[in-house]
């Protein structure tokens, strides 16, 4: 569980971070989602106690995060899988940890073959790691402590699809036995196949939170028809609101019963009736991209 | 991948109570962050290296009388005390070169526990230092009479290496504070050695900074440890210099590593 209540963080005139309050609750994954520079590492180094807030708080499983006795117990972090000394290897990082953590050296080496990381790999040193290789690590070292609490930023960074895929159920299994993951993204396709719940930042301030489902499907209905000229007369006379899209069918603001009676009646062929795609959190989200690059262009 | 069937369920093994680790056990940490890369190992083993050498040498220039335990051991401690700031250098600055302080700091929140645990540890080195020392010279006080003429007393006192020890803690946590200042490993080190050898030039060139010199002058405030019993404006001096190069650089990084955010 993390609660994150009005945390603020102000360098000089700037706000990185604006009075952002969500929670990421057990057995779920929260997609933590914005642009470059948005506010997403901030605010996680904040819940970590990295970063002192200007204002507000938060907790892990109910602590403030300094006050947890050992912290890697209870939440897992991987804030930036490049932060690694180059010249230990793989096994020595995690032993390290271990030892601060009080959990054994054979936990050490579950987790390296949790990652894939075990035999030959584990004992080259880390500045030889390809990205994809650190992030594992770090998952791992993340891992060590058997914590609830999973925090990773951008952990999809450098993997391979096959590694993507491979993260994507390591997490997805971790939220299903029960744990919290929080992850960062600033792609929405990347998290949008893992996440349940969806936390939208731009500009330092939350823009959406909510579940992925009623996030990515606010968009209303897609309907597409043999007769495509029909097909918009009937929408018309049927007193829905559409919009023609670019391959031809239509984006309906309605449910799906009432266009397809309104369809049937005029005998209409429907070749697609579905909810429409994630138009409206996409669009919201290219909007504070190219708000975000025409002010670093300013 | 095959391994997905042993991800583990969320906290199973884990006790329903955690308990913070102990300051002992961070500076067990420290002490292996200290030696398990290679700058680390490599640095430790050049000092013990070094203060072999400086025995060996002592073995074959000097007069006879010199070749006994006491100067043997007490030969090698210059060498030895000059590259021992590096060690606690390093044991501060390794941390935020490598940016390991994300993963430090997320383990352990409570930076001041860190920081002491890294002092701790440190001065440990240092006193690990002075027992290579010891073995060296008992090596060399053994040998010497094989191979040349020597006195070979075993004279020894306690207070002698009571003092040995002090000079040598000093000389490490004076790097790791200069370290913790500065948190850059090239800048502290560079600092360490040219702000005082400055300060001591300086105090050579103009007779006006002569008294003040002998109050804040590191170099020659440490290095009467070495020569025996210390009287009590000597204890002051070393205080005083200890407070400027040790205490003041210490408080400022202490402030620094607290407050800073940690990227």
């Amino acid at each position: 569980m993390i609660t994150v209540e009005h945390l603020t963080k102000g360098y000089g005139a700037v706000t990185a971070v604006d009075d952002v309050s969500f929670e990421c609750v057990p057995g779920t994954v929260t997609g933590f989602l914005g642009p470059n520079g948005a506010g997403k590492s901030t605010t996680m180094r904040m819940i970590c106690g990295l970063t002192p807030p200007t204002s507000g708080g938060s907790t892990v499983n109910g602590v403030a995060f300094r006050d947890l006795p050992n912290p890697g117990r209870h939440i897992g972090v991987l804030l930036d899988a490049s932060a690694q000394h180059a010249g230990r290897t793989g096994r020595e990082v995690l032993g390290l940890s271990a030892r601060l953590l009080g959990v054994s050296q054979q936990r050490v080496t579950e987790m390296l073959e949790l990652v894939g990381l075990a035999g030959p790999a584990e004992k080259r040193r880390v500045g030889n790691y390809s990205l994809g290789m650190r992030q594992r690590l770090g998952l791992a070292h993340a891992l060590l402590g058997d914590p609830t609490v999973l925090m990773l930023d951008e952990p999809a960074n450098g993997l391979d699809p096959e590694g993507i895929y491979w993260m994507r159920s390591v997490l997805r299994d971790f939220a299903d036995r029960g744990g919290t993951v929080m992850l960062s993204s600033h792609l929405l396709r990347e998290v949008e196949a893992v996440a349940d719940h969806l936390v939208v930042i731009g500009n330092g301030k939350i823009v959406a939170d909510g579940a992925k489902d009623e996030l990515l499907h606010s968009g209303g209905l897609y309907v597409r028809g043999l007769a495509t000229d029909a097909l918009e007369k009937v929408l018309v006379d049927a007193g829905l609101s559409s919009q023609p899209t670019r391959d031809g069918g239509f984006a309906v603001a309605g449910d799906a019963e009432t266009v397809g009676r309104a369809a049937a009646a005029a005998g209409i062929v429907l070749l697609e009736l579905r909810p429409a795609d994630s138009g409206g959190l996409e669009e919201m989200f290219l909007r504070l991209t190219s708000n975000d690059s025409r002010k670093d262009a300013a | 991948m095959s391994a997905l069937t042993t991800v583990p369920a969320a906290g199973t093994h884990r006790p329903a109570h955690t308990r913070r680790p102990s300051l002992a056990r961070l500076t067990a940490v420290e002490l292996r962050k200290a030696t398990d890369t290679r700058a680390g190992f490599w640095l430790l083993a050049v000092i013990a290296l070094v203060a072999l050498a400086i025995v060996v040498v002592q073995l074959f220039t000097g007069s006879a009388e010199d070749r006994n335990f006491a100067d043997f051991f007490g030969g090698a401690q210059l060498g030895t005390g000059l590259l021992l700031p590096v060690v606690g250098i390093l044991a501060v600055t390794g941390e935020w070169s490598q940016r390991t302080t994300l993963a430090t700091f997320a383990l352990e929140p409570r930076r001041g526990r860190v920081v002491a645990s890294k002092l701790g540890a440190s001065a440990l080195l240092a006193v690990a230092v002075v027992a290579a020392g010891l073995v060296w010279a008992a090596l060399a006080n053994l040998l010497a009479p094989v191979v040349t003429d020597a006195s070979a007393s075993w004279e020894f006192g306690a207070d002698g290496l009571g003092r040995v020890l002090l000079f040598q803690v000093i000389n490490v946590l004076v790097g790791s504070a200069f370290g913790l200042a500065l948190l850059s490993t090239p800048l502290a080190i560079v600092l360490y050695f040219v702000l005082p050898t400055a300060w001591t030039v300086l105090g050579s060139l103009i007779s006006a900074l002569e008294t003040p010199a002998q109050w804040l002058d590191l170099s020659s405030t440490t290095t009467v440890l070495l020569d025996g019993d210390l009287t009590g404006q000597a204890w002051a001096q070393l205080g005083t210099s200890v407070a400027l190069w040790l205490a003041l650089p210490l408080a400022l990084g202490l402030v620094r590593v607290l407050r800073s955010e940690v990227k």
